[in-house]
């Protein structure tokens, strides 16, 4: 029977919102274990260098220390998505975050201070730090354990097309050429990277408290380097301090923390401080990307040629394979008659990249839509009406071979421009007076996979599902909590199924020894991916409930309705506490458990070899049109009003739906305007929150949400995913309206007062 | 050399015995096993070890415990009245302003602070009151929605 949706759609705390409240929630950093060690690695000191020797002994003579390990010392397999990267380096160091040697000591400043002791003779060499260096064919090979047929630098090529792109150069009216530079932009997770490694030498198993956000293949990885069993090694997902993505590789502290346990045969936790955690762990990939976009004289978008150089620094995380979802970007974001995208990751002696909140996607967002507003200028067509005029539709079928099941991209673009009053001749003057203020209007749109992404042999989840026999529900999902509120939503999702309160049902996410495979959270595909999944068990739970509630009740199925924690008859009116049917079910022959368990893989499908096909099972669109404000004296850009709408298919949790619109806008901002890793010659010069400025809450605009409802028909309930979409056009919408406020030329990130003034001064 | 020291942590007194270097942090943490302060910088840069010392938010990670000896500390553990969140834990979970939590205990005392000496802070106050609080996940609109909502609940009350 179908009725009114009482919980989805319903501002909903999150579930784990109290504990977290009251200081009770355990991060990485908060685990102890009797008879705890900690652990501390020893980091290169130059960027580039042979070592030549180490000597450890004065570190295993202090007092408190329990191991110290060398790359000597260790059985371990190369980590990383191309096994580029040792886990603790031996012979020579490729990049200013290189681990050398760790120490387990009886305190963490013991380890700190038993780290300094350790003697490394170093025969510093000349470095790499410029890809377009590194592509020259008398460079020097970076990575010592890469093969292929490609330049020895190169670390992973793409590339794709669609269309007769001559053909189309020859159609266009306007043809635009510009090349992008796209900084180094860090996660600055809160929580610093922490990892407690449990082994034991009498069951020969290893428990690590970690923080990965992809369980199953981190458990299967860790298998591989440590030369275990998967099934000897037990995943315990703490509670995550940020994730936006910089959880989706393994990086060498967790194998090392692993081996440390291993040869002490105690735990060991690893905790990095915040400058480690600026040098060591990922960043968003730094690249210049050569656009050319043309469009003809009604300004219908002709062709794009993207080329694209990716710093990859000096491994390879799986963060080489976002051009996977920056030519989505490329090729079918507006459609788009041509395409060719090149894109190449090359090795650098800098720091490594790695996965980030939109995958590549900011980047090409920014490229392409900066390139718009050029093509409109040029046209002298307004930037509103080409974007309309090119916008995604539904059932579109894309170059790429994408298909748009649904698509919510006009109607954004139509509500941000309207709510932004937005009008062609709008006014650039400030509200100010004089003309020190001058303020400007621009828009960028997003394109980005909503329906999970098929990047692995499974994309799938799995859900197990317990009633007790007091009518509560255990939640069993493979899925992981990062922040994001992935747990309230599928709470929801059953509450509104079973007809029980929300406080009735319990998630269980942090366990691979007891939750079913995912293959984790990325491509913004948990609510997707997991709440169908448990739709489907729920559906197989309610089979079960149903029929017996139908027996007691004397009912046909079809007339039973779940609510108030009651199974009730349309027909009769009357009802049966659910707990009531559990226990029928339970205690009464055939005494059955009531129990079930599903396994869900989307529709999603392997692009071919040409990177054509149907990649998600729906995808998600957005507009953001943002206005601010410009300094001219200062060069200071005050962000005023931002206005987002983006086809989230349906809204399950309007609070966790706000919360992660507002926050990947404010991240986005950053991007725009703030945030730089900053290296030189592969030192980093910032590894701090006073020199890496990230928003704080006094600079926040006023965000302002619309969600477009394109009721997805694969969704769960219509849903798509959100979680990386609302960073991706923020970025562009920025630039473009700076450059629409003071005409400057705008290609880089981030845009910061000094940039701004220098432009406006070459200007004048 | 170690010293023994007492600390007054939520109204409880302590004897500790630590170096002089330990931080406050540390202390409350390690010695004490009170982990809701977080540590994320360890250098007064981002406000997640905030507690309050005789009412002022402070950050603990650049306090040392030796100096905080004699003076009333309160960590988020102390915040709530048994069982029952404090209304501005309450106003953080109902508005949504808690998404990975771990700014939370220091946006929480931050707020305790402002709301006691001053009940009605405008936007501008609060956002201003919180600009040593960094938080990645939320873009603190909610946060800032929270504390309004806080003083709304504490008026309320009294
Ligand atoms: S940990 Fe104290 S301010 Fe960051
Ligand atoms: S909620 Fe994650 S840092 Fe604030």
């Amino acid at each position: 029977m179908k009725k009114d949706l009482k919980v989805i759609g319903k501002p909903t705390p999150k579930l784990d919102a109290r504990i977290r409240a009251s200081g009770q929630a355990v991060y990485g950093q908060d685990v102890v274990l009797p008879n705890m060690l900690h652990g501390a690695i020893l980091r290169t000191k130059y960027p580039v260098a042979d070592i030549v020797s180490i000597d450890v002994s004065k570190a295993m003579q202090l007092p408190g220390v329990v191991a110290v390990i060398t790359g000597d010392d260790i059985n371990a397999n190369n980590i990383n998505y191309k096994r580029d990267n040792p886990v603790l380096k031996r012979g020579r160091v490729n990049c200013i975050r290189d681990e050398i040697a760790a120490v387990a000591a009886v305190t963490r400043e013991i380890a700190q201070e038993a780290v300094k002791l350790i003697e490394v003779k170093y025969n510093v060499k000349e470095g790499i730090f410029d890809p377009f260096e590194a592509l020259k064919d008398d460079a020097p090979q970076i990575n010592e354990f890469v093969k292929g047929d490609q330049h020895i630098n190169i670390a992973h090529p793409f590339y794709y097309e669609h269309g007769d792109i001559e053909a189309q150069k020859r159609k266009s009216a306007v043809i635009i050429k510009t090349r992008f530079e796209l900084p180094r932009m860090t996660h600055c997770c809160l929580a610093p990277c922490a990892i407690t490694a449990d082994y034991s030498n009498v069951d020969k198993r290893l428990t690590l408290y970690c923080v990965t956000q992809i369980p199953f293949l981190f458990q299967r990885d860790m298998a591989r380097v440590l030369n275990m069993a998967p099934s000897d090694i037990r995943i315990i997902q703490t509670v995550i301090g940020g994730g936006f993505g910089s959880k989706l590789d393994m990086y060498p502290y967790e194998p090392i923390c692993a081996l440390l346990s291993m040869e002490t045969g105690r735990p060991v936790q690893i905790t990095f401080d915040r400058e480690e955690e600026f040098i060591a762990s990922p960043t968003r990939q730094k690249m210049t990307i050569d656009l050319t976009s043309g469009a003809d004289s009604k300004g219908k978008f002709t062709f794009r040629e993207a080329r694209i150089i990716m710093d990859n620094g000096a491994y390879t995380s799986w963060g080489a394979t976002t051009p996977f979802v920056m030519m989505q970007t490329f090729s079918s974001m507006y459609q788009l008659p041509a395409c060719i995208f090149d894109a190449k990751a090359v090795y650098t002696n800098n720091v490594y990249a790695g996965s980030f909140r939109g995958y590549g996607n900011p980047q090409a967002t920014f490229a392409v839509e900066r390139n718009i507003d050029l093509l409109a200028e040029k046209l002298g067509m307004d930037k509103f009406e080409i974007r309309l005029k090119n916008a995604n539709y539904k059932d579109e079928l894309t170059g790429q071979e994408m298909k748009f099941i649904s698509c919510g991209h006009k109607e954004a673009l139509e509500i941000v421009s309207d709510k932004s009053g937005y009008s062609p001749c709008h006014s650039r003057e400030g509200g100010n007076l004089s003309n020190r203020y001058k303020r400007g209007i621009g828009f960028a749109s997003m394109l980005h996979v909503g329906g999970g992404a098929k990047i692995y042999p499974s994309d799938g989840c799995g859900t197990n599902l317990k009633m007790d026999d007091f009518g509560k529900l255990t939640i069993i999902t493979g899925s992981s909590e990062i922040g994001q509120g992935s747990e309230t939503v599928l709470a929801m999702m059953a509450s509104e199924e079973l007809g029980i309160d929300l406080k009735n049902i319990k998630v269980i996410n942090t366990d691979t020894d007891i939750k079913p495979w995912d293959v984790g959270v990325h491509a913004s595909r948990t609510t997707f991916v997991a709440g169908n999944s448990l739709l489907g068990a729920l559906k197989l739970l309610k089979e079960k409930l149903s029929n017996k509630a139908a027996q007691l009740l004397k009912t046909e199925i079809d007339d039973l309705v779940y609510e108030d924690g009651l199974i009730e008859s349309t027909t009769s009116g009357e009802s049966f506490k659910i707990d009531k049917v559990v226990r029928e079910i339970h205690f009464k022959p055939p005494n059955e458990l009531c129990a079930v368990y599903y396994y869900y893989e989307p529709g999603s499908e392997f692009q071919d070899k040409y990177y054509k096909g149907n990649v998600s099972d729906t995808y998600a669109f957005a507009a953001q049109a943002i206005e601010v404000e410009v300094d001219t004296y200062t060069g200071n850009i005050k962000v005023l009003d931002i206005h987002v709408a983006q086809d989230v298919g349906k809204v399950i949790n309007p609070l966790g739906l706000a919360g992660q619109i507002e926050g990947g806008v404010v991240m986005g901002m950053g991007y725009a305007l703030l945030e730089e890793l900053y290296s030189e010659k592969g030192y980093i010069l910032n590894p701090n929150f006073h020199d890496y400025k990230i928003p704080t809450s006094v600079d926040i605009p006023n965000i302002h949400f619309y969600p477009v409802e394109t009721n997805d028909p694969y969704g769960p309930y219509g849903a798509k995913g959100v979680g990386e979409a609302p960073l991706i056009p923020t970025a562009p919408a920025i630039a473009n309206a700076i450059v629409d406020a003071i005409g400057i030329r705008i290609v880089d990130l981030p845009i910061t007062p000094e940039k701004v003034l220098k432009a406006l001064k070459n200007d004048a | 050399m170690k010293r023994i020291i007492h600390l007054k942590v939520n109204g409880l007194d302590h004897e500790i015995a630590v170096e002089p270097r330990r931080t406050l942090a540390e202390a409350l943490r390690i010695d004490l096993g009170l982990t809701g302060t977080r540590i994320g910088c360890s250098i007064g840069d981002c406000g997640a070890c905030t507690v309050l010392i005789d009412g002022v938010p402070s950050f603990s990670c650049l306090t040392l415990a030796v100096e905080a000896e004699g003076h009333e500390i309160l960590t988020i553990e102390g915040v709530a009245d048994g069982n029952k969140l404090h209304p501005v834990q309450e106003a953080f979970v109902e508005v949504g302003a808690i998404q990975c939590g771990f700014c939370t205990p220091g946006m929480v005392l931050s707020t305790l602070a402002l709301l006691d000496y001053n009940p009605d802070p405008t936007e501008d106050e609060i956002r201003r009151a919180l600009s040593g609080n960094l938080c990645r996940c939320t873009g603190y609109q909610k946060i800032i929605d929270a504390v309004k909502d806080a003083a709304r609940r504490m008026k309320e009350l009294s």
